[in-house]
């Protein structure tokens, strides 16, 4: 069926629908993807919650949905945009088309659109709002929804998983099974224990770390966490990760700002200053902490972004926090800095011994 | 960090001469480092005797050696220019080994020269099979159950424990030379004793099959900073098994989930940074297609023909960059040069699709075995981009030039379905094309991949491809609508091949098909998807979406590329269209590109302003002639595709400049080019056509034995013959199905053969020398050795060459380049063959002479005069005071069932050149690598055997005798062969007899010579053990020198 996507700035682009279209039309913050693997993990990754995906590679679902590369139970996005897509899944793994999979969820597969296009318009005038509707009329653009996508995201429930030595709570605004993964990999037991959970039970937890998740939307949507958020952080040895890592800064009194078209993609240059070099990492984040605004906090910078030199993540100088802006857990991309998991268990196991020691 | 401030020189050593596993694609590596240096400020060394190279221009290096690419001959050069650095990792396997062994015999030490970029250490590591395997297995990288052996019996036990198949890859050969897989313990050790003679250090890895398997690879960049980049990921369409050379490569993988990319990219990652590679790097590993098992089956340390391949299909130019990084530079430092925005520490996201199939040879060698497997056996390659799989393959299959009419390849549909799976299980060249004539019979996608292990998906495109043909055949031009034909161009079904099924014209399907507002657009290369703002002009065509073309409002001229490599027609086309951009340039006109090649320079996006990466089909060049407003184009640099193309682009009102379609066509079409020759009373050889078989044999005793039988129009040589007599015309007509009617006969006039490349403005000509042919005619020009100056002419001979070029230039108003051939018998000079293109041998001419004759050319095809372009004021220069030897060079040992014997038809890859003072040190040079690797050896075996003893071949006794050398005649064949005497193979004759020893010399690796001039002059230079060198700039120096002393 023909269906079009329209975007804010006037912009259509005619295409052909996969799946069924949802009270005839579904809209959302159009955003693109660069990777050229990856689309089951990008899809399941719920910090794209509310927003319409681009997958620039135009040959997307070649390999399938299988049972294991999820990032957690359900796709999030509002729609999925590509060029072209396969009846079928071409692989020994593969259990649905990817038509199939987003169908069985109700979401909206557009396909036959010059991707290309649309990520040049995006480019040049930065995310915007889109529309996918059966009629090329455009018709009228909501505003942008204002409720906080991490409450739908994000757990209600406190989980435990693992029975490791060291135990991590992770706060969750969304979180990646992969960031679950990486830490029940390295013997860890982990809490998993909703956004809005207080101090006082994180203190009753008992745990010898926190990690602060990756999560949909703009940071200060959490405003009201943030005193919460500076206890846990200032108490225990901290990694924060993507949104958690915002929250870090926000939490400290530094600011964050919208990216013009955000950093979504596996092939993300970053610089570290400690191991001198530089490294592939994954990404996926709209909003990044202003590099002026840290200078009124203790935090030194240690990742940045080659290309836009824009703060890939920081750490204290006197308290065991470290936080990062890109994905460590990789899924999708590449795993070169999963290494940040260990350093941060490292950290964990010598303040330990050192209250042991105290 | 800044680059390394202790260097002031460099030596890069070049690949030498074209070989199958060897071939552009270390131009393109070469020429982009010698750049990239040089905008360092080094003094940029160089050492290749391949004439036809880009990299060997005396504007790319301060100093060009065209000399051995031996060790002594490097060592003379280290003592004479002594450079601070060393760069090995662009000159393929060639430069690995010689850096290898120049550090081995203690001459880097010497010479205090810093092996730059990749360490010894890693290089030995990436090449020794059992150090390789050690570090793997510290790694915990899983590498398939091996062994090293060095004798038979410990192979035998080896698969006695393991069990076949097994796979026998020699250590240090070029293309996995001498290697395969065996089945059989009959097959195993027979390709293990192969294996060993051709493996120069006698030694084989032998290890378990992975055969099947999905086989990927990555191209991994490394800085000193332990930063590691994959630019690129590939997937071969043939599982392991085939050659990666030999197989169809698409990029990115298709089939990997995000898993299995990143396993295979972390190992990657932690292989370089274990060797310690600073520079760029091949990894190939092949993938269990139903688990996440993998095992490392190779590891290149330097850059190779898959990283010119992940350059093209990526934008990233990955020797540039490497090159960069082995004087210090560190990949954050480094700009992305496409995008200009961006740095080069980044790895490129493609958003298209990439295609690569290889060009294989066997349209010329039908009698050759041509099963794939590990042995690579193409020359040559073609790239094609779109954002669909399935018209990705059509580019592809486009760009090929073979004889398919777009999917359909006609031979096969002769063959029965049973033939067509065998066919396909063994994989040979036409497997492609064999499978959808699978399906076009409605055999299961299922069926296919159990005989063929490819991957569903694959086949999956290819069944789309033959139900859209299908659709296509139950259409026609009046009722297909609009959106199936948008749904035909979109997946690359061409305007020849819908004309074809719709028998219309093809130019009635491009008007319809423009009625409706089917024209591509164009999207660019960026390395990035999109995501930065670039700078570069690189595009492709796609039948959807959006136009990205940068308007210009200078004046365009368009310059057709010459498409893959093939024998025949070689990179020599590539270095004429380069240079005919610089020379546009220079002009100040807008340059645009079209080739589809991704191993050569001129498909570098940095050489001419806009590159289109396109099949050279008439549909696809008028379309970005359109679509770009061209309004010159320029087809004398092409070679014969650009040619080609002359007559449709003419006739759809396309300015082409200095040659129209009528102009080939009097030289081309037999009749009208006799008839053109006498007209201007220049004589040629008498010559009849025959329509039939039948007239063929009345007309060829008309022109009286022997003769040389061909078709109208060749490329190569393709399908010449000479006959000697009646009885073997019989025999000929009998055996040979290459005869094609009508067929041209000429008298084989057996005479000394010359040659001119000369540059003319439709009045005046300028040519720079006369080349002359060391063996008579009757061999391909191609297949011979040359001289050049010449050498044994007249004076009266060269004015009748001279005045004859003029004439013919005159009368056909000829602007540009031209090649003619002549033949000079009992003093009559006759004219053979008038190209009007540029040859084979415009690059050796130009670097020899000084006369940049491509740059020239292109002046004058803009309109200009020969006075205003050069200041020269006679016909002819002036003899260089040097000798200049052009000598083949064949691949014939990688293709099992080739005859070494050299005839009018084109079998050599590629050519060297040696320059000395006197012809016997140019021909000692031509032989230093053979003979210098032959040691003691002394003893020439004369196939004698019915041969005449005529006084030439007594002669050529005496000075074997002369040069202190032992004639053989007598010992069987068999038995000399493998003695470590054997020095050479003369053998003249033509039998079944001297055809199975030429191929069991060449198996011995024994210098064969099949004509008798070519042998003498291996024995001029045989004793002229030493040698000087000099660079081209030197010698140069010399002939300017030397004009002045006479105009003193």
């Amino acid at each position: 069926m023909k269906a079009y996507l329209h975007l804010a700035n006037g912009k259509m682009f005619e295409g052909k629908l996969e799946t069924e279209l949802p009270n005839g039309e579904v809209s959302g913050e159009v955003v693109f993807f660069t990777g050229m693997t990856g689309y089951q993990e990008v899809l399941t990754d719920p910090s794209y919650k509310n927003q319409m995906i681009v997958f620039t590679y135009p040959l997307i679902g070649n390999y399938g949905i299988n049972a294991t590369d999820f990032e957690s139970k359900k796709p999030h996005v509002q729609a999925v945009i590509v060029y072209e897509t396969r009846d079928k899944g071409y692989h020994y793994q593969s259990q649905y088309s990817l038509r199939e999979y987003l169908q069985a969820w109700n979401i909206p597969l557009l396909t036959h659109i010059d991707t290309r296009a649309v990520v040049k318009q995006i480019r040049t005038e930065g995310v915007m709002q889109g529309k996918i509707s059966l009629t090329s009329e455009c018709g009228k653009f909501v505003k942008e929804q204002q409720e906080q996508p991490i409450q739908k995201v994000a757990i209600s429930q406190i989980e435990t998983y693992g029975d490791g030595s060291e135990h991590i709570v992770l706060v969750d605004f969304g979180y990646k099974k992969s960031i679950l993964q990486s830490l029940l990999e390295r013997e860890c037991k982990v809490t998993v224990v909703p956004y809005n959970t207080s101090f006082e039970t994180i203190q009753a937890l008992e745990p010898d770390g926190i990690l602060l998740s990756n999560g949909p939307g703009d940071p200060k949507q959490l405003m009201p966490q943030l005193s919460t958020i500076r206890k846990m952080i200032d108490h225990y040895p901290t990694l924060a990760i993507c949104l958690g890592h915002q929250l870090v800064a926000l939490a400290y009194g530094a600011d964050t700002e919208k990216l013009r078209f955000g950093h979504r993609g596996a092939n993300q240059p970053v610089y570290d200053s400690v191991k001198k070099k530089v490294f592939m990492t994954s990404q996926n984040h709209g909003y990044v902490v202003n590099k002026e605004s840290l200078a009124h906090t203790p935090f030194v910078i240690r990742f940045t972004n080659v290309n836009d030199q824009s703060v890939e993540g920081m750490f204290h100088p006197t308290k065991p926090i470290l936080s990062v802006q890109y994905h460590p857990e990789a899924h999708p991309g590449p795993s070169d800095t999963t290494s940040i998991f260990d350093e941060f268990l490292q950290t964990v196991k010598n303040v330990r011994r050192e209250k042991v020691y105290a | 960090m800044p680059k390394d401030q202790t260097l002031q020189s460099i030596l890069i050593i070049g690949s030498g001469p074209i070989v199958i596993g060897q071939a552009a694609e270390f131009d393109y590596s070469g020429t982009q480092a010698c750049l990239a240096l040089k905008e360092e400020g080094y003094r940029i060394i160089l050492v290749n005797n391949n004439p036809a190279t880009i990299m060997t221009d005396e504007v790319h290096a301060d100093a060009v050696y065209f000399e051995p690419l031996t060790v002594e001959s490097l060592e003379k050069i280290m003592a004479k220019e002594r450079p601070d650095g060393l760069l090995a990792t662009f000159g393929g396997q060639t430069g690995l080994n010689l850096a290898f062994q120049l550090h081995e015999k203690g001459i880097l030490k010497k010479y205090k020269v810093k092996l730059l970029g990749t360490p010894i250490e890693a290089i030995k590591k990436g090449e020794d099979r059992e150090a390789f395997r050690q570090l793997m297995y510290e790694l915990g990288e899983p590498v398939p159950e091996s062994e090293i052996i060095t004798n038979v019996e410990d192979a035998i036990a080896f698969a006695e424990k393991v069990g076949f198949p097994i796979i026998i890859r020699p250590a240090y050969t070029l293309g996995g030379s001498g290697g395969g897989i065996a089945a059989s313990m009959e097959e195993f050790i027979f390709l293990v004793e192969k294996g060993l003679a051709e493996s120069p250090i006698t030694q084989c890895l032998i290890e378990r099959s992975v055969a099947g398997y999905k086989e990927i690879e990555y191209e991994v960049m490394r800085d000193h900073t332990d930063t590691c980049i994959t630019v690129c990921n590939m997937e071969n369409v043939d599982p392991v098994g085939v050659h990666t050379g030999d197989s169809i490569v698409v990029a990115p993988s298709q089939t990997l989930t995000d898993e299995e990319y990143h396993m295979l990219r972390s190992a990657a990652v932690k292989i370089i940074s274990a060797l310690g590679i600073i520079g760029g790097c091949n990894i190939q590993f092949a993938l269990d297609p139903f688990s996440k098992n993998y095992y490392l089956i190779e590891v290149n340390p330097r850059v190779s023909r898959s990283s010119a391949l992940a350059s093209k299909a990526t934008g990233y130019p990955i020797a540039r960059i490497a090159a960069k990084l082995a004087v210090g530079y560190t990949l954050a430092e480094l700009l992305n040069p496409v995008t200009k925005n961006t740095y080069a520490s980044f790895e490129p996201a493609l958003d298209y699709v990439v295609v690569k199939f290889p060009r294989l040879p066997f349209d010329k060698f039908p009698y050759a075995n041509r099963q794939l497997g590990t042995q690579m056996k193409a020359t040559g390659e073609v790239m094609a981009i779109d954002r669909n799989m399935e018209r990705a393959f059509q580019k592809a299959v486009h760009s090929l030039e073979g004889e398919n009419i777009g999917l359909l390849l006609p031979s096969l549909q002769k063959m029965t379905t049973e033939e067509l799976k065998q066919l396909i299980t063994k994989a040979d060249d036409r497997r492609f094309f064999a499978i959808l004539e699978l399906f076009r019979r409605g055999e299961s996608i299922e069926t296919v991949h159990q005989l063929t292990k490819i991957d569903h998906f694959f086949l999956n495109s290819f069944q789309q491809l033959i139900t859209l043909e299908k659709k296509a055949m139950e259409t026609n031009m009046q009722n297909v609508d609009a959106n199936t034909l948008q749904i035909l161009k979109e997946k690359g079904f061409s305007d020849f091949f819908l004309a074809n099924v719709w028998d219309v014209s093809e130019s009635e399907v491009r008007e319809k098909r423009k009625s409706l507002g089917i024209v591509p657009s164009y999207k660019m290369v960026d390395t990035c998807a999109a995501e930065f703002h670039s700078e570069t002009d690189y595009y492709y065509s796609s039948y959807f979406g959006e136009n990205e073309l940068k308007e210009s409002d200078k004046q365009k001229v368009l310059i057709i590329g010459s498409g893959p490599i093939r024998i025949g027609q070689g990179i020599e086309f590539d270095y004429s269209s380069v240079h005919s951009v610089y020379a546009l340039q220079q002009e100040g006109y807008e340059t645009v590109l079209i080739n589809n090649n991704p191993e050569t320079v001129s498909t570098d996006f940095a050489v001419a302003n806009r590159l289109y990466f396109e099949p050279l089909t008439f549909e696809d060049v008028l379309n970005v002639i359109e679509a770009e407003q061209i309004d010159k184009v320029i087809v004398q640099f092409g070679g014969q595709t650009a040619i080609n193309l002359v007559k449709g682009l003419e006739e759809a009102g396309v300015n082409i400049v200095g040659v129209s379609h009528d102009v080939i066509d009097q030289l081309e079409d037999r009749d009208r080019f006799y008839q053109l020759l006498e007209e201007l009373n220049i004589p040629h050889v008498s010559g009849l056509i025959a329509d039939d078989e039948g007239q063929l044999f009345e007309k060829a005793k008309e022109v009286g034995y022997p003769i040389l039988l061909r078709p109208s129009y060749v490329i190569g040589g393709k399908g010449m013959f000479i006959v000697k007599s009646e009885e073997q015309l019989q025999i000929l007509v009998k055996e040979s199905s290459s005869i094609t009617y009508p067929v041209l006969i000429d008298a084989y006039l057996q005479g000394k053969e010359t040659e001119v490349d000369l540059v003319a403005d439709g009045e005046n000509i300028l040519i720079p020398t006369i080349v002359e042919h060391v063996e008579k005619a009757g061999v391909h020009s191609g297949d011979s050795y040359a001289i050049l100056p010449a050498v044994s002419l007249t004076e009266y001979e060269k004015e009748q060459i001279v005045t004859y070029a003029r004439k013919i230039v005159r009368k056909l108003r000829f602007r540009g380049i031209m090649n003619i051939q002549y033949v000079i018998h009992n003093n009559i000079v006759y004219v053979l063959e008038v190209n009007p293109r540029a040859s084979r041998t415009v690059p050796i001419v130009s670097k020899t002479t000084g006369v940049p004759l491509a740059q020239i050319a292109t002046k004058l095809l803009l309109g200009k005069c020969l006075e205003d372009v050069v200041e020269i004021k006679v016909e002819l220069l002036d003899d260089v005071p040097y000798v200049v030897l052009k000598y083949p060079v064949f691949s014939t040992h990688k293709l099992p069932g080739v005859d070494s014997l050299v005839g009018p038809e084109m079998k050599s890859t590629g050519e060297g050149i040696s320059i000395a003072n006197t012809l016997e040190e140019a021909a000692a040079k031509a032989f230093h690598p053979y003979v210098s690797r032959k040691g003691e050896a002394n003893e020439i075996y004369l196939d004698m055997d019915g041969l005449e003893e005529t006084e030439e071949i007594n002669q050529l006794k005496n000075v074997i005798e002369e040069k202190q050398l032992t004639v053989v005649t007598e010992m069987p064949f068999e038995e000399w062969v493998k003695r470590k005497e054997a020095l050479a193979f003369f053998s003249l004759k033509k039998d079944e007899q001297s055809s199975t020893w030429r191929k069991l010399a060449l198996s011995q690796q024994i210098l064969t010579f099949t004509e008798l001039e070519t042998c003498q002059l291996f024995l001029k230079g045989i004793h002229c053990k030493e040698f000087s060198v000099s660079s081209i700039q030197q010698w140069l120096l010399h002939k300017q020198q030397t004009e002045k002393a006479v105009i003193l």
